[in-house]
């Protein structure tokens, strides 16, 4: 079929009375003078009455809706009189359709200059907001775990063990990856300098040590961060999409009691575990690098015996039981303070991982200073 | 004389070895407003998803202007999908964009029209629905029922032959229910499209539907077809009268 292109003509009838004759093919892929152009017209006519001519119209689609919608909505802001001859019947039923709701004023959001972000006052009150979100949220944790402690909280010790499993047996493939691998990584990076002093053999106290008080639960953690954290988020967020917090809330149980605490708890309870399985991977990791300089394995084991002593052990322990509880704090919080929509789960997802791994470091960082100055 | 636009023939739908329902096989027509009813649990949401392509059937067949779905490749199915407009029982609009983005995302797909012209395309189908300026609002930001046209909106963004509903008014306040069934009845008249609505809300089925077929959950096939007016009055199956004329009876052991 021939395609005629679009187009429109205002022309002046008499005084008042205004003609728009619409022609041609008004469908996608053909171009058609603005609205702008008629608006401009329009506005030098002057006219008090406006008339729609369609009778040399052709195909047409959304493309002359939106143009006629327009051009109705133009004529109403002018007070003038719209009227129509000619056009099919159905154009004239969906642009009284469209026309028959107002359109919605709209309030222009306040465009932010870009250094906004600087704001000190605003810096302020994030901050303030955050730390006492996150106060709000541990006090209420602790509330939960001493209604707990005597027997009177909503906490289900099936979701604890399903929680347990998740945390547990579940990360093994993981966990035994990355801490073989670290504990790899850990004695090639010793063995290098060491054998420079013909001190080789001190790799094995290297890794041992290292392994126990830090990498070991560090990486578990890391791992568990991304793995166990990311997925309290989630789950937490999800709930709340769906309205399942509510739900639990107006049954009159409490979603701390009743979502958050088994979660910590599982966490808590299953990171020391994690830790000691990490530990013994990562030493035989270490093991291995140490075999292929030399170091036969005898001889990596006894000088790793003299290294291991219940301080070290104990540190990493009490690391990773910090680590769990902060871990499940990060994610749960994120979780349980989400939006409610597909965007903000993932949001809430991301800072769990992030918050978990930035409150990781830093108390890292804290617990080794204080033990330095206990000379533990 | 219409044509038949969509055939449903000897359709049995199963999640695995559980049969849902059987020799289902029925015609709708060009420019029908068809209603697929039944009682809760009966099959009428997994129908609509077998009329949609998103699961495949047991056994029988789905036609569009007499073309196969079943059989179809995922290239044509897609071209077939195109000419649908498809409403969610949750709307299905995707939340981190705004309303504008999510009906531009079906144009910039499969149209070629100009920036400019989809911007007024979108203002214009907005309208339709009685949204006119709410293109930067995001899902969130509005209510249920906003929502639902919003989703309206989207789905008639490429013109479509045939328009799919899943549940229009449920959650709906019987205001925005008829205003939404109004809505329905106008786009339809003035586009000529064919809807297709799964719903049991009775006061939209009355208004608006001019066919419908009934899925019974207990024989696990249809047992009623034609006019939801003329069923009522007139059906030889006592579970349809009932249902169209919302009685309850022991007659109907249908579980809760």
């Amino acid at each position: 079929m021939e395609q005629r292109p679009p187009g429109f003509e205002l022309t002046v009838q008499d005084r008042q009375t205004a003609v728009l004759t619409i022609s041609g093919d008004w469908i996608q892929g053909n171009t058609h003078s603005d609205f702008q152009t008629f608006k401009d017209d329009l506005c030098c006519i002057h006219a008090d009455k406006l008339v729609v001519d369609g009778a040399e119209l052709g195909r047409w689609d959304s493309v002359l809706m939106a143009f006629l919608l327009q051009c109705y909505n133009q004529c109403r802001d002018d007070n003038i009189e719209f009227s129509q001859r000619g056009l099919p019947a159905n154009v004239v039923q969906l642009l009284e359709v469209a026309s028959t709701v107002p359109a919605h004023e709209q309030k222009a959001p306040e465009a932010e200059p870009w250094y906004g972000f600087l704001d000190p006052g605003r810096l302020y009150g994030e901050v303030r907001d955050a730390t006492l979100g996150t106060l709000e949220f541990v006090g209420e944790l602790s509330v939960a775990l001493a209604r707990l402690t005597v027997g009177r909280a909503n906490t289900r010790l099936s979701d604890f063990r399903d929680f347990c499993y998740q945390a547990g047996p579940n990360a093994f493939a993981i966990i035994s990856l990355t801490s073989l691998l670290v504990g790899m990584i850990l004695a090639y990076l010793g063995a290098v300098q060491l054998q420079q002093f013909g001190a080789g053999i001190y790799v094995a106290d290297l890794v041992v040590i290292g392994m126990l008080r830090e990498m070991g639960v560090l990486m578990a953690a890391v791992v568990m961060a991304g793995r166990t954290g990311a997925a309290y988020a989630a789950q937490l967020g999800t709930m709340q999409t769906n309205e399942e917090i509510d739900a639990i809330t107006t049954m009159g149980v409490s979603p701390m009691e009743f979502l958050i605490v088994p979660r910590v708890l599982a966490l808590v309870v299953m990171m020391p575990l994690l830790t000691l399985y990490a530990n013994v991977l990562g030493i035989v990791g270490g093991g291995i690098v140490a075999g292929g300089m030399g170091i036969t394995p005898l001889m990596y084991i006894a000088q790793g015996e003299d290294a291991v002593s219940l301080a070290h052990l104990t540190v990493g322990l009490i690391k990773s039981v910090v680590f769990g509880l902060l871990i499940a704090v990060a994610g749960c919080r994120s979780g349980i303070n989400s939006g409610r929509d597909s965007a903000a789960v993932g949001q809430a997802a991301t800072e769990a991982v992030v918050t978990a791994i930035v409150y990781l470091i830093v108390a890292d960082a804290a617990i080794n200073i204080v033990f330095q100055q206990l000379e533990i | 004389m219409s044509d038949v636009h969509i055939r449903v023939s000897q359709l049995t739908m199963a999640y695995g070895s559980r049969v849902i329902q059987r020799d289902l096989d029925f015609d709708i027509m060009k420019g029908d407003i068809f209603v697929i009813m039944g009682g809760s649990g009966c099959g009428k949401s997994t129908l609509l998803k077998h009329m949609l392509g998103l699961l495949s059937p047991a056994s029988g067949d789905i036609l569009f202007n007499g073309e196969s779905l079943v059989s179809a490749s995922a290239q044509q199915r897609d071209r077939m999908r195109q000419r649908w407009g498809i409403t969610y029982q949750s709307g299905g609009l995707f939340s981190a964009m705004t309303l504008a983005e999510n009906i531009a995302l079906p144009l910039q797909l499969y149209t070629q029209y100009s920036a400019a012209d989809r911007d007024d395309i979108i203002a214009y189908k907005l309208a339709l629905v009685g949204l006119a300026g709410y293109q930067d609002f995001y899902p969130s930001e509005i209510s249920g029922g906003m929502r639902k046209r919003a989703a309206l909106a989207r789905a008639i963004a490429l013109e479509p032959e045939i328009l799919f509903f899943d549940e229009p008014s449920a959650g709906l306040d019987p205001i925005s229910s008829s205003l939404l069934d109004e809505l329905i009845v106008q786009l339809q008249q003035s586009t000529g499209a064919t809807v297709v609505m799964v719903t049991h809300e009775l006061p939209s089925i009355f208004a608006i539907a001019n066919n419908s077929v009934y899925l019974d959950a207990k024989t696990k096939t249809m047992i009623a077809y034609g006019d939801p007016r003329e069923l009522r009055d007139h059906s030889d199956q006592a579970v349809v009268r009932q249902f169209l004329a919302r009685e309850a009876s022991a007659a109907v052991e249908e579980p809760l």
